[in-house]
């Protein structure tokens, strides 16, 4: 009875969309199977990772109030008496972490696999964009229970952008709302978090996954003459075989955000105090510290510039050396690496881990 | 020959009129838009002075981040029983220094910077020296104004 009417539900539908044409054309999809098989599951687990964070997100705009008077005190509210609000708040909070530590791995994973050479180098820039756009989000969404250590953090990361040359005070301004970190900063970062960066970040992806789908997945001994993925070599079916595969990664993970938010609660902090001096021990979120670190190494003075203006203009460098990779490496071919950006890319991780070690220890 | 060149002369110009039309009208309808994601300045008066705390409220060897306006300042009472007050505004971050009584100067715990008790940047990141205040006793009160205010 019920498959019959499942089944009238599809025909009318089919007659109408032809459906069947979709399917046949998913059926054929498949993904290359050696022993870098497993990095393709991150990809698919960043981007089950961004779903959960827009559920909980939604799901806590029905409690949070964005203003400086009374953000901390609706976190506080959200955590301690809407039913089950601590899980909610902490499983966005530790699913933001594991999102971005995904998306690095995912970054890293293409990077060193050589995926982004051609036809896929926008398939690589929008990753990248994509990335940026997620540690924007970790940065804005971090201010929003207006607690000492997210003030301390927004007015550095701010400042941050002040000591760009020419562009800064223009673009500090443009961040906070005004001269200072205020309550004028706190609804505009709420306003790029909620729906701003949401709707970069859902375009992003869009096209991220359309040319995915386009081109299919990157093999390591592929030809970048645009031919099609070699026929030798074991392949299998993406549906339902990986997509199946991909579910189950999905579930250990939702598995482990769930254990996260239950055994270590996302902690509320003290509220932020405008006219109190920055706390001891103070540190940004991990995936920022290395740069935090550094900015705390750099002396003073580096000849004539200040030391952190040339560490932020060297950050920035770096940021766009990544984000054009594919169009500077021309070495790269069908099993053929180029040496230059294997050794960019280790140092680019190993400075990153390192920094972050020092700063932890 | 000649018609047909006039007449591709007529349709650029029509397309060029077209296009430097939509042109502007996409710049007006974003103009607006960009204005008004840049925040208003806000006019304030400017503060040369404010009371930092009463007389004996700040013990030898500590300090108090007080409100100068909008900006943070910090009075210290220094180990000789001295007062003095800087801006906290730390000059590496903007982070909102605090004294620290074990190290006997001010401290920013945000990249370690370290300044003396006369302002000067003597260790870490803070490129610049903090803007010194005057500090004068009044009634009972520790005033805090502007050099030269």
């Amino acid at each position: 009875m019920l498959r019959s009417l499942s089944q009238r539900t599809w025909n009318w539908l089919d007659e109408r969309l032809n459906l069947d044409e979709l399917i046949a054309h998913a059926k054929e999809k498949t993904v290359p199977i050696h022993k870098h098989t497993l990095w393709y599951y991150l990809g698919g687990m960043t981007a089950f990772l961004f779903f959960v964070q827009v559920v909980t997100g939604i799901l806590l705009l029905l409690y949070y109030r964005p203003s400086s008077d009374n953000a901390f005190e609706s976190v506080q509210f959200i955590m301690t008496e809407v039913h089950f609000g601590w899980l909610v708040r902490s499983v966005h909070s530790w699913g933001a972490n594991l999102m971005i530590a995904a998306a690095f791995a995912h970054m890293f994973s293409v990077y060193f696999l050589r995926a982004y050479r051609k036809p896929r180098e926008l398939t690589w820039v929008t990753g990248i964009l994509f990335l940026f756009i997620a540690l924007t989000f970790g940065f804005s969404g971090y201010l929003l229970p207006w607690n000492e250590l997210s003030f301390f953090a927004t007015k550095v990361g701010t400042e941050i952008a002040g000591v760009i040359p020419l562009v800064g005070h223009f673009l500090k301004r443009f961040l906070r709302g005004g001269e200072d970190v205020t309550g004028a900063t706190l609804t505009r970062f709420f306003g790029w978090h909620v729906a701003m960066l949401p709707a970069a970040a859902a375009m992003l992806l869009m096209a991220h996954l359309f040319m995915v789908q386009r081109l299919g997945m990157s093999s390591p001994e592929e030809s970048t003459d645009g031919a099609d993925n070699p026929s030798h070599g074991k392949t299998m079916l993406f549906f339902p075989n990986f997509l199946l595969r991909d579910l189950v990664g999905w579930l250990i993970a939702l598995g482990i955000l769930g254990a996260l938010a239950a055994i270590y609660p996302w902690e509320l902090g003290v509220k932020a105090d405008p006219f109190a001096s920055a706390p001891a021990n103070i540190k940004p979120e991990w995936y920022f510290v290395f740069m935090f670190q550094t900015l705390k190494i750099l002396p003073a003075k580096i000849l004539f510039m200040d030391g952190e203006v040339l560490g932020i203009l060297a950050f920035g460098l770096a940021g766009l050396v990544g984000l054009l990779v594919p169009f500077l490496d021309t070495q790269s071919g069908p099993n053929r690496t180029s040496l230059i950006f294997t050794v960019l890319g280790v140092v680019a991780l190993v400075y990153m881990v390192a920094m972050t070690v020092i700063a932890y220890i | 020959m000649e018609v047909v060149s006039k007449r591709t002369d007529r349709r650029s110009f029509l397309n060029y009129l077209l296009g430097t039309g939509i042109g502007a009208a996409v710049v007006s309808f974003f103009y607006p838009v960009i204005k008004f994601l840049i925040p208003p300045r806000i006019a304030e008066a400017p503060t040369s002075s404010v009371v930092a705390a009463k007389v004996g409220e700040v013990a030898p060897n500590t300090g108090k981040v007080f409100r100068f306006g909008s900006k943070p300042g910090i009075l210290i009472n220094g180990p000789d029983g001295s007062l003095r007050a800087y801006s906290a505004t730390c000059t590496h971050l903007d982070c909102i220094v605090q004294y620290r009584p074990d190290m006997q100067n001010i401290w920013c715990a945000c990249h370690n910077g370290r300044y003396d008790l006369n302002g000067l940047n003597i260790a870490g990141p803070p490129p610049r020296p903090l803007e010194v205040y005057d500090v004068r006793t009044r009634s009972g009160e520790i005033v805090v104004s502007k050099k030269g205010g």
